[in-house]
């Protein structure tokens, strides 16, 4: 075969978006086009009234919308995942009203949708809606929010729990009192939010005359936006057609469906004109989903040679005012599950909750409950080397779990392949981590405060197989389709589920079509994000695209070859089974020289004038792969700091990543994951805070509150692969969007905490700013 | 009120009003949607352009002030279908995910190139401080600059 998967192909997406020809939703116009701007509520919590009159008599204004409007015309936006065994809250009271009526829950909840001629003249009309608000007491922190005399959220409920989900297994307290010591924290890690560079924008256009309804929107997934407008506003699924273009960015944040394009939906359908919304970049930091914001307690038991033997503990996810697309799961599944990390733990009793706040809602952030959950973990790790006085990379290395395949663990989970002695070996070879520590106590000698993280992470991705996906609540299949066509001049046309909107997917998949059919990468053509052109899938999010997605691609491909050789051995006068392939040709197993090539069939078959009896004409196959197992990508990250004690400021001067992604497809686009995902780690960690006052109000309302990290801030992040196939699929792909992100942030974390040891700091919460750091020191100088 | 304004060595007369800002007037107006917007608070770079060979955040003027002035957008750059040698270097170094932030990143390189003399990676990276991307970390586009500099 040639071999095209392994190589650093470069991407095919790039031609058009460096000529700044890419089409993203903003960039459309529809003839007719009106513009919506929302109205917001400016509090957190309070009884509204609206008066939109003066707003409606205005010129140009084509309509005001408000609550009232459409209160028991449109459904609510509900969650999609139900946590079995949890007393979830019902959907009667988690779903979002599309527009608020009578009550406000929190700062930046749509009030009324102003539409007009332009959108200058919406912003203006936007101003003249009235909003009279009786304020109420609200609730922002999770740690309010969970007090017995707490200000409810929904004032139904008799306490703010959303949601509380055990997951227990062997005899906890037994092992606890057997064990040496029992080391316990609180940790809080803060707000923060996906904050792709291209807000959210749609546009919607109702067809009054045959009934049809198309989005353009940007999503990750748009075949799940399909479901929920044809759910939420009644319209028979077929009718709706959801197109995602170019997307800029998406990291979680265009995973969920809004209100707003669920509006614009509605708007065109009663104004039978095409609208348009486009998020601000304030708006967004308001109206698109945050992240993290989990405060967890746990104590661990261990023995004196640093075994982990026990955990216990619970976790409080902040959910916001109503619970997003798939939040519950991350507040649960995707947090608890994976807490024991690449550890040999034997016994666990975790519970999770998640929390109504009078804040935005909270969903998946580049990882959704796994960077939590890793963060707890490594924190821990690190209180507990210290506090034997066995280095940290010794005591994760005494508690691995055994290298394999399908390794269980403590929580149920079946870890598809796992080899920390391949990763190991690949750290001791490029980090250079023995020197480090050496280099650390000389830098102390000297008055300098060098810290160094080093962590393990391990991610749950390719979210499968669908029955147990059902069995833990989310209201959906995880598996992925894919069609492989080809045309009568021998050129491919390939159709998948998932979606790009950065990944490089289309590169990639053409890489495995390529393989498979040994044809030329430049007669593939990768499409996506149309559902009346796709076939049902499920899009691109939790590292999922190419171990299922790419999967479906392959088995789709495979198909393909297969029927080509069944026509191939009617033309060339022989059997199937004489028939080999290779390098794009079928030949003759006995006589090499009788072929014929994959394109030639491909005219044979799209002709059909001269094929096998009982063979339908056409080279074309679709695949819908649901893989047997979850992927669990894992590795070892190791990060640097200094910290300067006299402004609390931090230099990162180092970053390794050594990940295990099974097998890479593109190891060009591979890297350039790990290098997103580990800036988007250190962000959270360093930069990055959506706050909040203890009344609701959001401080961090733009790009001048809330940093993200800029090319200065950062050092070149050196990254590394090994490769330890995954046996759930027919690639050996695991996935490597999240890693970066989820080991991160825990890396940053204990690098400077552990170069704050010195002053006595054990445990400091993030986000580690150079105020919070300066405090930290202060706070223990005594001790020093 | 109307204006002209020139962009990639085409007239462009556009009726605009006193507050439209350039940025809406290269995209919405001209037509030219390579120009991005990412913000309201001209933090992030993704509506760079070259406003007589300097970059500038196109988001932080208004039309009328760009009158007389010469106006370079993404789309401006290949000749006769050929890429900019910068564009070129983006596409080797794999310095675009979503590609959102690009045509502000490629605009900022322009100008770089043209007038900076420390091209040293810790410059580079402070040079870049105007523009924010989400998916790269930076590194190559770092490594896409530095690129062009050398075919330079
Ligand atoms: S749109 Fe101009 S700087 Fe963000
Ligand atoms: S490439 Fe996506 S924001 Fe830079």
């Amino acid at each position: 075969m040639t071999a095209v998967i392994g190589k650093p192909i470069k991407r095919f997406e790039d031609d058009k978006l460096i000529r700044g020809l890419g089409q993203y939703v903003e960039d459309l116009k529809l003839p007719k086009m009106v513009y919506a701007v929302f109205v917001r509520s400016q509090v957190a919590h309070a009884e509204i009234k609206v008066n939109a009159d003066q707003a409606r008599a205005e010129e140009g204004v084509v309509a005001v919308i408000t609550g009232e409007d459409i209160e028991g015309k449109v459904g609510k936006n509900f969650t999609a995942w139900i946590v079995p065994n949890s007393n979830q809250v019902g959907a009667e009271i988690s779903s979002r009203p599309l527009l608020a009526c009578r009550k406000v829950k929190y700062v930046g909840e749509p009030i009324a949708m102003v539409i007009a001629e332009s959108k200058e003249r919406a912003f203006d009309v936007a101003e003249l809606v009235e909003v009279e608000y009786k304020e109420l007491p609200a609730v922002a922190s999770i740690e309010n929010a969970i007090r017995e005399d707490a200000p409810l959220v929904h004032e139904q409920m008799q306490s703010n729990i959303a949601l509380k989900w055990q997951i227990k297994n062997g005899d906890v307290d037994r092992i606890f009192s057997e064990s040496d010591r029992v080391i316990r924290q609180k940790i809080y890690i803060n707000r923060a939010a996906p904050v792709p560079i291209e807000p959210r924008a749609c546009i919607a256009d109702y067809n009054f005359s045959n009934g049809k309804l198309t989005l353009w929107v940007t999503s990750q997934n748009p075949h799940i936006h399909r479901f929920y407008i044809a759910n939420v506003l009644g319209i028979p699924e077929q009718k709706v057609r959801v197109i995602a273009p170019d997307v800029g960015g998406g990291f979680g944040a265009k995973i969920d469906i809004y209100n707003e394009e669920l509006l614009a939906c509605y708007a065109s359908m009663i104004l039978k004109r095409p609208v348009k919304w486009v998020e601000t970049r304030s708006e967004h930091f308001v109206a698109s989903l945050h992240g993290r914001d989990f405060l967890v307690d746990v104590e661990f038991a261990v023995m004196s040679d640093g075994k982990v033997r026990a955990i216990r503990g619970n976790s409080y996810a902040n959910m916001g005012a109503y619970l997003g697309t798939v939040s519950p799961g991350v507040a649960s599944v995707l947090h608890g599950l994976i807490l024991p990390g690449p550890y040999a733990i034997e016994a666990f009793d975790y519970t999770t909750h998640a929390v109504f706040t009078n804040t935005m809602i909270l969903d998946a952030d580049r990882g959704a409950g796994r960077p939590e959950a890793i963060f707890v973990l490594e924190r821990m790790m690190d209180l507990i080397a210290d506090e034997l006085g066995i280095d940290p990379l010794e005591l994760r290395k005494r508690n691995y779990l055994p290298s394999g395949e399908n390794i269980q663990t403590v929580t149920g989970l079946s870890y598809d392949s796992l080899d920390f002695s391949k990763v190991l070996s690949k750290f001791g070879e490029v980090s250079d981590y023995e020197i480090l520590r050496e280099k650390q106590k000389k830098a102390r000698q000297e008055g300098r405060f060098l810290g160094i993280g080093v962590v393990s992470s391990i991610d749950i991705c390719g979210f499968a197989p669908s029955p147990v996906v059902g069995a833990v609540g989310l209201q959906a299949g995880q598996w992925e389709s894919a069609a492989v066509r080809f045309h009568p001049t021998g050129k491919i046309t390939v159709l998948t589920g998932t979606h790009s909107h950065g990944q490089g997917g289309d590169t990639t998949y053409a890489q495995i079509v390529s393989e498979i059919l040994g044809v030329p990468l430049d007669s593939i053509e990768v499409l996506h994000g149309d559902t009346d052109m796709i076939p049902m899938g499920w899009g691109t999010y939790g590292s999922r695209g190419t171990s299922t997605g790419g999967s479906a691609v392959y088995r789709a491909a495979e198909k393909v070859r297969e029927k080509g050789r069944i026509i191939a051995a009617h033309v060339l006068n022989s059997k199937p089974e004489e028939i080999e392939f290779e390098n794009g040709e079928y030949f003759l197993k006995s006589d090499p020289q009788k072929k014929i090539t994959i394109q030639e069939v491909a005219l044979h078959a799209n002709v059909g004038w001269n094929l096998p009896e009982g063979v339908e004409p056409g080279l074309e196959a679709q695949s819908f792969f649901d893989p047997p197992n979850f992927t669990y990508p894992f590795g070892i990250h190791l990060c640097v700091v200094e910290v300067k004690p006299d402004t609390g400021e931090v230099e990162i001067q180092k970053y390794v990543a050594v990940d295990d992604a099974g097998k890479i497809i593109n190891p060009m686009l591979a890297e350039a994951q790990i290098h997103g995902g580990v800036v988007h780690g250190i962000g959270h960690a360093m930069f990055e805070n959506i706050a909040y006052t203890d009344d609701g109000q959001i401080l961090t309302g733009s790009f001048n509150e809330y940093a993200l990290p800029k090319a200065h801030f950062i050092p070149r992040i050196e990254s590394y692969f090994t490769e330890t196939p995954s046996p759930a699929n027919p690639i050996g792909a695991k996935g490597i969007g999240e890693e970066g992100a989820i080991a991160a942030q825990i890396a940053v974390a204990n690098a400077i905490i552990d170069a704050l040891k010195p002053f006595g700091v054990k445990h400091l919460d993030g986000p580690y700013t150079p105020a919070r750091i300066w405090k930290a020191i202060r706070g223990n100088l005594a001790k020093v | 009120m109307r204006i002209n304004l020139k962009i990639n060595g085409e007239n462009y007369e556009l009726e605009v009003e006193p507050r439209t800002l350039l940025v809406y007037a290269i995209r919405e107006l001209a037509g030219l949607t390579g120009t991005h917007v990412g913000c309201d608070t001209s933090s992030c770079g993704a509506c760079t352009v070259l406003i007589d060979g300097k970059a500038i955040k196109s988001c932080t003027l208004f039309a009328v002030q760009a009158q007389g002035s010469d106006i370079t957008t993404v789309e401006g750059l290949a000749k006769d279908g050929e890429l900019h040698p910068i564009q070129r270097s983006f596409k080797e170094k794999h310095g675009l995910q979503c590609g959102f932030c690009t045509p502000g990143m490629i605009m900022l390189a322009c100008d770089i190139l043209e007038n900076e003399t420390d091209l040293k990676e810790d410059n580079l990276r402070r040079l870049l401080k105007g523009n924010l991307c989400r998916c790269t970390g930076y590194q190559n586009i770092v490594d896409a600059i530095s690129d062009a500099s050398m075919v330079k």
